[in-house]
């Protein structure tokens, strides 16, 4: 969902250019509290699988293709302080080396790609932690629903964006669903990516994901004889 | 509950591994038709409103580095250097930005020293 130079006028851009640069300054702040010298290392290994994940376009539809936008995976492998700045990293590294996403429409891009599905899919999965058990195995099915939520509202950002500063006169309601339509196809990619890579990270040292912290202090926390199943 | 660990070091070259693998081999079979919204922009008619972008002309532009030659070459080159590049990038920012020490592992450290020596 890169958007190029000239889908949004430039007051729009510079707005949302200056909610990007808040955004990452509140991230750079935050993110201190979810890296440590055991984590950090993770923060920039999951900045580099978004990216090789995003080049790798999946059919959605008929002459349509999708890709991993990725912010509720790394908010979930390594916090939605740290996932802000992974994501934005991305961005950045696309529209200056690679011309994809343009250079006016970074700020856009952070917004819709990085920010927006790190907030929706960090709040979606906590919402379900709280009402699913406290196990290991059921931390890679919430990331995936809350990746899955988190593109259709990123689509609708952009049409609430293109209500806001769009350069062509187009029906919204038009726009508004096809741009759903097609990212809920999007977002079954998304949801399906995410729990496939948080459950290969979970099975091999859970205690690195960022997302299973509280079910494994819980485990923690009970008392069991030792050697026995959780 | 059977738990097997790896060592921090292992985890971290496989997952390199696999962004390498992925952005430099499996990239070129990518769906190559357009993106939901590059689809959305034509079927209503406004993707004639993209400009042309600034770094076009750059020597990755469009994730081709048109300096070698061969299309599964040029691409998967681009790939393994966009790695790099935001591996360094978001590496060195969260490197910069942690916390020193293990504050929060303090009581489980030696255990996780062991796993990591591994």
């Amino acid at each position: 969902m890169h958007v190029p130079d000239g889908f949004l006028d430039a007051p729009t851009s510079v707005g949302t250019g200056v909610v990007a640069v808040a955004a990452v300054a509140v991230a750079l702040r935050g993110a201190r509290r979810e890296l440590d010298d055991r984590t950090a290392p993770l923060a920039g290994l999951v900045a580099a699988f978004v990216f090789a994940v995003q080049m790798l376009n999946f059919p959605v539809a008929s002459g349509t293709s999708g890709h991993l936008m990725g912010g509720a995976l790394a908010a979930v492998l390594v916090g939605p302080y740290t996932a802000v700045l992974c994501t934005s990293t991305v961005f950045i590294v696309q529209a200056l080396l690679f011309a994809d996403g343009g250079i006016t429409a970074l700020g856009t891009n952070i917004v819709l790609m990085g920010l927006t599905t790190t907030l929706v899919g960090w709040v979606v999965f906590r919402a379900l932690q709280t009402v699913l058990p406290k196990r290991l195995s059921t931390v890679a099915p919430a990331a995936g629903v809350a990746a899955f939520v988190s593109v259709p509202v990123a689509a609708l950002l952009f049409v609430a964006l293109y209500a806001i500063g769009g350069t062509a006169d187009l029906s919204l309601s038009t726009l508004a669903t096809a741009m759903v339509g097609v990212h809920v196809l999007i977002g079954i990619g998304e949801g399906v990516i995410t729990a496939l890579a948080v459950a290969s990270i979970v099975a091999v040292r859970p205690d690195l994901v960022y997302g299973a912290r509280r079910v494994m202090a819980v485990r923690e926390l009970e008392v069991r004889p030792s050697g026995a199943a959780a | 509950m059977s738990r097997r660990r790896v060592g921090t070091g292992v985890l971290a070259a496989g997952m390199l591994l696999v962004a390498l693998v992925l952005a430099g081999f499996v990239s070129f079979y990518a769906d190559s038709d357009p993106d939901g919204l590059t689809k959305v922009s034509q079927d209503q008619g406004f993707a004639e409103t993209e400009k042309d972008h600034a770094t076009g002309d750059g020597p990755f532009a469009g994730y081709s580095a048109d300096f070698v030659g061969g299309d599964r070459l040029s691409g998967g080159l681009a790939g393994v250097v966009g790695v790099v590049v935001v591996l360094a990038l978001a590496g060195g920012l969260a490197f910069v930005v942690r916390r020193r020490g293990h504050a929060e592992t303090a009581a489980n450290g030696s255990a996780d020293e062991r796993v990591d020596a591994a």
